[in-house]
């Protein structure tokens, strides 16, 4: 009855030989393309490079300016503008700034790639049922699977870096954008769209001219909580090389510094929500239509 | 057959069956196996049944049926919104079902419009930009278009509404927008699902009464679907009667009031004011006539009893426009007329 006592695995040889020949074989792969990949990624990491350069040489009063700006752009309201502004002088006096600059410039440049990537797909999975089933458990995976697993295999093919660590954001917070394209297209109104198709329009016509006007409450939804996770790797994209207030907030916990992390811990979490007041206000005046309702 | 007589729409033994294999139970639709049956059978739902309809061209065709009686589906044939199990639909002598995608399209950018129950209306578009909808589908330039568009948005009676949201309208002036939108694309035919039957009652009268006053001027071919037989009568020049998706019945609305074809018809007609329905054309005895009073032979049941009763004899003779006289009219003949024919 000793079978029942403990679960009958493979014996420890099988497994580690198993293992062993899985981690040869993606050596292998790595070696065989891990430069290809990284020559793929090079003008990447070039922009990436250039983008932060440029936020850190630029004289801060510019950058509160261009901040306010784009904070009343999006929101229009006085109180998220001056928020914004006052968290950023803020972050400047507590020695922050240049930390601040890199995180904003990766988590530009990585809701730059999920929008434009997600988007996409986003909209082709609204399309067909069959490419709906397919992608659905490939996002459920890239969201719940931790993410130090899958920072294995990408430290292994890309070594340590800038890129790397973009990717690991972008597999982290591409999810939402893509689901929640999809869904905002799929709920459209299929009167709305019937009657487009009763005066004639063409396929491109109903997705340019109905589905996506009407979907771009949800798209923004999605674009949103895309930077909000986004924001929330800042920690874990450090640890493989990435610049910003993830790196001292690291040094904080194997040294038991309190003060510093706690500081840039605060640091990451005005920047968030500066960035979720913005784009809230503004998806909502996408909305305006919907107002006045008799 | 002269080419005004030719049908501007005709469905010719047109099935529709909804579920997995369509194809696959036709044999059993067509040797006569009923709806309820077919559905416990096979599962799969019959919509429309063998449906042959000459619609003219300029007229209004009403389709009237109770729910589920196949209106909707058989209206979206006629622009190819469903695609038919079996059967024909021809519009100006041209088969729909032979249109590529390319042709459909410009049969639904030209030829036909739609008006419909739940308006469809583009929620993120101005009334304007919802009326110009289907001339910038059309390819009309914009200034031309926006042209177009204010002058049906003054012809439904909203203009001062241009830049308004339809969110922001009632439904009757929701739907307002939704006609103006099929008429400034000049399509000849107009297909209307139900088009006032969200509407509140004294709207819908509203609606009704724009649409005839719209009519007397566009002469379009209008396919009218309603439940409702008061809006059938009101509109309709020919009605056709829909039940489990087969017509029952097709005539004017003196037909169907006068000669029901059916119990079920009878049903629909026994509620109705036949007062104002019926015409002493429908009841006169054609013919000669000795009397010399005369009613014009449009005159409703409701307004020509009065006059029948103060004439001596109480009988006249029923003329036409030009006066000429058609037949013969008694006031006990129409005092029968008005009584339900059980
Ligand atoms: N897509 C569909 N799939 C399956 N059955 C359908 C579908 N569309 C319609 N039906 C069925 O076909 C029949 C006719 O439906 P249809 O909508 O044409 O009726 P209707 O006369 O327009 O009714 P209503 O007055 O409620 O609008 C009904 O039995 C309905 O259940
Ligand atoms: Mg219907």
């Amino acid at each position: 009855m000793e079978w029942l006592a403990e679960f009958p695995s493979l014996d420890r040889r099988e497994l580690s030989n198993m293992k062993k020949g899985i981690d040869g074989a993606f050596r292998e792969f790595s070696r065989a393309y891990g430069e290809g990949l990284e020559a793929f990624f090079y003008p990447l990491l070039k922009f990436m490079v250039w983008f932060e350069k440029l936020l850190q040489a630029t004289p801060w009063p510019i950058i509160l300016v261009v901040v306010a700006g784009l904070s009343w752009l999006g929101s229009r309201s006085v109180k998220v503008t001056v928020g914004a502004v006052i968290a950023f002088i803020a972050i400047g006096i507590f020695g922050m700034w240049e930390d601040t600059m890199s995180t904003l410039a990766i988590i530009s440049v990585a809701t730059i790639i999920c929008i434009a990537v997600g988007i996409p797909i986003g909209i082709l999975m609204a399309r067909s049922d069959r490419l709906q089933g397919l992608i659905t458990p490939v996002l459920d995976v890239m969201q719940t699977i931790p993410s130090f697993v899958y920072l294995i295999p990408v430290v292994m093919l890309l070594g340590i870096g800038k890129v790397p660590g973009l990717l690991a954001v972008c597999i982290y917070a591409m999810p939402p954008i893509v689901r929640l394209t999809n869904l905002g297209i799929r709920l459209v109104d299929r009167d709305v769209l019937e009657a487009a198709t009763a005066f004639g329009a063409s396929p491109k016509q109903k997705l340019w001219g109905v589905q996506v006007p009407l979907a771009l409450p949800n798209i923004f939804a999605g674009v949103n909580q895309t930077i909000m996770m986004a924001l929330s790797m800042v920690v874990v994209a450090s640890m493989i090389g990435v610049q910003g207030l993830g790196v001292p907030v690291l040094r904080a916990i194997s040294n038991q510094y309190l003060a510093l992390g706690v500081m840039n811990g605060l640091a990451i979490v005005a920047l968030a929500i500066i960035f979720d007041r913005v784009s809230q206000t503004f998806g909502k005046r996408l909305q305006a239509h919907r107002k006045g309702h008799h | 057959m002269s080419n005004e007589d030719a049908p501007k729409v005709r469905i010719s033994n047109l099935y529709k069956v909804f579920g997995k294999t369509p194809a696959g139970v036709m044999d059993k639709v067509r040797t006569g196996m009923s709806k309820t049956d077919l559905l416990e059978q096979t599962g799969h739902v019959l919509a429309l049944n063998d449906i042959s309809l000459d619609i003219p061209a300029r007229r209004i065709q009403v389709i009237m049926g109770l729910s589920g009686s196949g209106k909707s589906t058989l209206i979206r044939h006629i622009n190819r919104l469903i695609e038919p199990t079996a059967g024909e639909i021809w519009i100006d002598g041209e088969n729909v079902l032979e249109m590529n995608e390319a042709q459909l399209r410009d049969l639904r950018r030209f030829k036909t419009s739609m008006v419909f129950q739940k308006f469809g209306l583009l929620p993120h578009r101005t009334v304007a930009l919802n009326v110009a909808y289907g001339l910038e589908i059309q390819g009309v330039d914009e200034a031309e278009a926006e042209k177009r568009a204010a002058h049906w948005i003054d012809r439904v009676g909203l203009s001062g509404f241009e830049q308004h949201y339809p969110g922001q309208l009632s439904g009757g002036m929701q739907q307002r927008v939704g006609l103006a939108r099929a008429l400034a694309t000049d399509a000849e035919i107009l297909l209307m699902d139900e088009a006032f039957s969200a509407l509140d009652p004294l709207i819908r009268t509203d609606m009704q009464s724009i649409l005839l006053d719209l009519q007397e001027e566009l002469h379009k071919t209008i396919i009218f679907i309603t439940h409702d037989l008061d809006e059938a009568l009101r509109l309709g020049e020919n009605i056709a009667i829909l039940r489990d998706g087969a017509v029952i019945q097709t005539g004017t609305a003196q037909d169907i009031v006068m000669k029901p074809a059916d119990d079920y018809i009878r049903d629909f007609v026994r509620d109705i004011n036949r007062g104002r329905v019926i015409t002493m054309r429908s009841i006169m005895t054609p013919g000669a006539s000795a009397a010399s009073a005369t009613i014009p032979a449009a005159t409703s049941l409701e307004e020509a009893l009065p006059l029948l009763n103060a004439i001596d004899g109480h009988a006249a003779t029923a003329v036409d426009k030009a006066g000429n006289p058609l037949g013969s009219i008694d006031l006990s003949t129409a005092i029968d007329a008005m009584r339900v024919a059980e």
